[in-house]
C-alpha cells in the first residue's frame, strides 16, 4: 500500500493530497502540467521533501515530517525512470545498468535486457543512442537496481509516434511480465488507457478523484478532468483464437461471450484489455443477424443518465465489467429502456488499449 | 647544450610546481566542490579568502605565510615543535608559497566544470542506491575531468612563473629555492651576465610554451572523447 499524505508550499502553488493506493499493480498519476504530479513523484523518490505529511510503501516509512524522519534517496530503494533517460555519459550501456550494484549479471540480468531488447546495445556509449533506446536502458537500469516500486515520470514524453509506440508496447510487456508495483505519471490520456489499472487524477495539487481506471471512465462527473480519454469503455480480456482467414482474432471476455477483432499478434490465452467508444456503441433489443454488427454482446443495463441534449448515457454491466453506450434519448424512449433490462450492445469497433 | 646553473635552476622549478599542485589538489576539489554544491552562511567570505591570493602583491602573501607558517609563526611553529619541520627557505617552503599563489585558479577552473555537471545525473544516480560519497566519485568527478586537467595545468604553470611569494618567504637560495624567475632575477642583478640572463629567458618562454601546449592538447582530447560520445544523439 503507497500512502502519500502532503501539505507542501512551493512558491504560490500548493500542493495538498492524502492518496492511499494498492502497493501493486499499475497507478496512474494523471494531470496537466503544473499539477503537481512530478513534485509527488519527486519526494516519494526522496528528491525532494515535503513541508508536512507522511509517505510511505507497504509499511516502510519514507517520510513522517511530525516524527523527524526522512529516508534518504539512496535508501528508499525504489527504481526512478525520469523523462530524459538520465543515462551517464562516461559509462557504456552495460555499466549504466548495473550502477546500482544489485543484479549484475546472469538470468535476472539477461531476463531484464531480453525483455526490454537492448542487447544489442550494451557495449555502446550513451551518447550514441537514439531517444527510445535512451529511455529502454533507463528502465532496465531502474529495473536491475531490484527496487520496491518503480517510479516513471512521463518516460515516453519528447518521442515521435513510432518510438512512443514501440516503447509503450515494451512498457505494457513489462507490466504484464514482472510483477512490481508502479507507479506512471502521465499527462496523455492514450498511454495511461495502455497501462493504468488504478487512477489518481491532479488538479493545481489536489486530488480531484482516485479509484480503479475501468470505475473513473464510467463516472459522468469526471468528464472535465477526463475529457481527453475520449469516453469509452475498457474491457479485460483474454485471446481465445486467431483466425488467419478473416484475419480476425476473438478474446473472451469473464463472462464467457466473445468479441471479434483485426488479427492480433498475442498468443492465445495471453490476457489483454480492449477499448470500445461510447459513441461505437448501440442497444438492440434482440441479436441481428441480419446485420453487419459483428460484436452483439448481451449486457444489462445498470443506469440510465441524461448526457449531451437528446443524448442518454447508458451503462450496461457484462460479467461485472461495465460498458457505456451514448444514444439518442428519442431511440431510448422507443426502445423503453430501463435499468434492469437485458439487452444486446451492438458494437461498431474495438481497439486494443495499447 | 644547458650549464649546470640552468639545469639546476629547471630541476628546482619543476620540483617546487610540482609539489605545489600535489599540495593543494585535494584541497582544491574539496573547495571547488563545496563552493559549487553547496550553501552555507559565510560562503561568500570563503569564497573571498580564496581568490585572495589572485589580487593581493605576492609580496604580502610571502609575507602573510612568514607570520603564519615561520618557525614562531601559529601554524609554522606547531611544525617546528612536533615534527622538526621548518618551511621558510626550504624549497618546500617554495612550494607552499607556489600552491598557495596557485589554488585560486584551481578552484576556479574546478569549480565551473563541477557546476556544469547536470545535478539532474547526480539525482538519478542516488535513486540507484548511491551514497553522496559515491556520486561524487563515480558521477561529478569524472564528469568534471576536463575542467581538472585544465585547472591542474594552470596551476602548475602559476606555480612556476611564482616570484614574489616565494623570495619573501624562502629566499633566494642558490640549490635549494632558486627558481628560473628568481635565478633570472639573479641574474640580471649581476652586471656582465646579459646573456646569460638571456639564455634563462628563453627557456623560461620555452617551459611556458610546453606547459600551455600540453594544457590545450589534454583539454581538446578530453572535449573529443566526450563529443565522441554525443554523436549519434538524435
Amino acid at each position: 500500500m503507497l500512502e502519500l499524505c502532503i501539505k507542501h508550499r512551493q512558491g504560490d502553488f500548493d500542493v495538498d493530497v492524502d492518496i492511499t493506493t494498492p502497493g501493486s499493480g499499475v497507478t496512474a498519476l494523471f494531470g496537466h502540467s503544473g499539477s503537481g504530479k512530478t513534485t509527488l513523484l519527486r519526494m516519494l523518490a526522496g528528491l525532494d521533501c515535503p513541508d508536512q505529511g507522511r509517505i510511505a510503501l507497504n509499511g516502510r516509512t519514507f517520510v513522517d515530517i511530525g516524527q523527524k524522519i526522512f529516508v534518504p534517496p539512496h535508501q528508499r530503494r525504489l527504481g526512478v525512470v525520469f523523462q530524459e533517460a538520465r543515462l551517464f555519459p562516461h559509462y557504456r550501456v552495460r555499466s549504466n545498468l548495473t550502477y546500482a550494484r544489485r543484479i549484475t549479471h546472469g538470468e535476472a540480468f539477461d531476463r531484464v535486457v531480453d525483455l526490454l531488447g537492448i542487447e544489442a546495445l550494451l557495449e555502446r556509449m550513451p551518447g550514441a543512442l537514439s531517444g527510445g533506446e535512451a529511455r529502454r536502458v533507463a528502465i532496465g537500469r531502474a529495473l536491475l537496481a531490484e527496487p520496491d516500486m518503480l517510479l516513471m515520470d512521463e518516460p515516453l514524453t519528447g518521442l515521435d509516434g513510432a518510438r512512443k509506440q514501440e516503447l509503450l508496447d515494451y512498457i505494457v510487456r513489462l507490466t504484464r511480465e514482472i510483477d512490481l508495483p508502479i507507479l506512471f505519471v502521465s499527462h496523455d490520456p492514450e498511454e495511461l488507457m495502455a497501462i493504468a489499472e488504478q487512477l489518481v487524477v491532479l488538479d493545481r495539487g489536489h486530488v480531484m478523484a482516485s479509484d480503479r481506471l475501468e470505475t473513473l471512465l464510467s463516472r459522468g462527473d469526471m468528464s472535465p478532468w477526463l475529457g481527453g480519454f475520449e469516453a469509452s469503455s475498457l474491457l479485460q480480456g483474454q485471446v481465445l483464437s486467431h483466425d488467419h482467414h478473416y484475419h480476425a482474432s476473438r478474446v473472451a471476455l469473464a463472462d464467457g461471450q466473445y468479441l471479434t477483432l483485426p488479427l492480433l499478434s498475442q498468443p492465445e490465452a495471453s490476457p489483454l484489455r480492449v477499448r470500445i467508444r461510447r459513441r461505437d456503441v448501440a442497444i438492440a433489443l434482440s441479436h441481428h443477424s441480419d446485420s453487419s454488427f459483428r460484436n452483439q454482446l448481451e449486457a444489462v443495463i445498470t443506469t440510465l443518465t441524461p448526457g449531451a441534449p437528446g443524448t442518454l448515457e447508458v451503462t450496461l454491466s457484462l460479467g461485472g465489467q461495465s460498458l457505456q453506450s451514448r444514444i439518442a434519448l428519442e431511440a431510448a424512449e422507443a426502445l423503453e429502456l430501463v435499468p434492469g433490462m437485458t439487452v444486446v450492445a451492438l458494437i461498431r469497433s474495438v481497439s486494443l488499449a495499447g | 647544450m644547458l650549464t649546470p646553473l640552468e639545469i639546476e635552476a629547471l630541476r628546482i622549478s619543476l620540483q617546487v610546481s610540482g609539489t605545489a599542485l600535489l599540495i593543494i589538489l585535494v584541497p582544491g576539489i574539496l573547495m571547488a566542490w563545496l563552493l559549487a554544491r553547496h550553501e552555507f552562511v559565510g560562503k561568500s567570505l570563503l569564497d573571498g579568502v580564496v581568490h585572495l591570493p589572485l589580487v593581493l602583491p605576492p609580496v604580502v602573501v610571502g609575507y602573510l605565510l612568514l607570520v603564519v607558517m615561520g618557525r614562531r609563526g601559529a601554524v609554522g611553529g606547531w611544525f617546528y615543535d612536533h615534527l622538526g619541520l621548518s618551511l621558510p627557505f626550504t624549497w618546500q617552503g617554495a612550494a607552499l608559497a607556489g600552491g598557495v599563489m596557485a589554488f585560486p585558479l584551481l578552484v576556479r577552473a574546478v569549480r565551473l566544470s563541477l557546476e556544469a555537471v547536470d545535478p539532474r545525473l547526480e539525482a538519478a544516480a542516488r535513486t540507484l542506491g548511491a551514497s553522496r560519497l559515491r556520486v561524487f566519485f563515480t558521477i561529478t568527478l569524472p564528469l568534471a575531468v576536463p575542467g581538472l586537467v585544465t585547472g591542474a595545468v594552470l596551476a602548475f604553470a602559476r606555480a612556476l612563473s611564482e616570484f614574489g611569494a616565494t623570495i619573501t618567504f624562502a629566499s633566494n637560495i642558490p640549490g635549494e629555492t632558486r627558481t628560473l624567475p628568481l635565478a633570472l632575477y639573479s641574474l640580471i642583478q649581476t652586471p656582465g651576465m646579459e646573456d646569460a640572463a638571456a639564455r634563462l629567458c628563453v627557456i623560461s618562454v620555452v617551459v611556458a610554451m610546453v606547459s600551455l601546449v600540453a594544457s590545450e592538447w589534454l583539454a581538446r582530447r578530453t572535449r573529443r572523447r566526450m563529443a565522441g560520445r554525443d554523436r549519434g544523439t538524435p
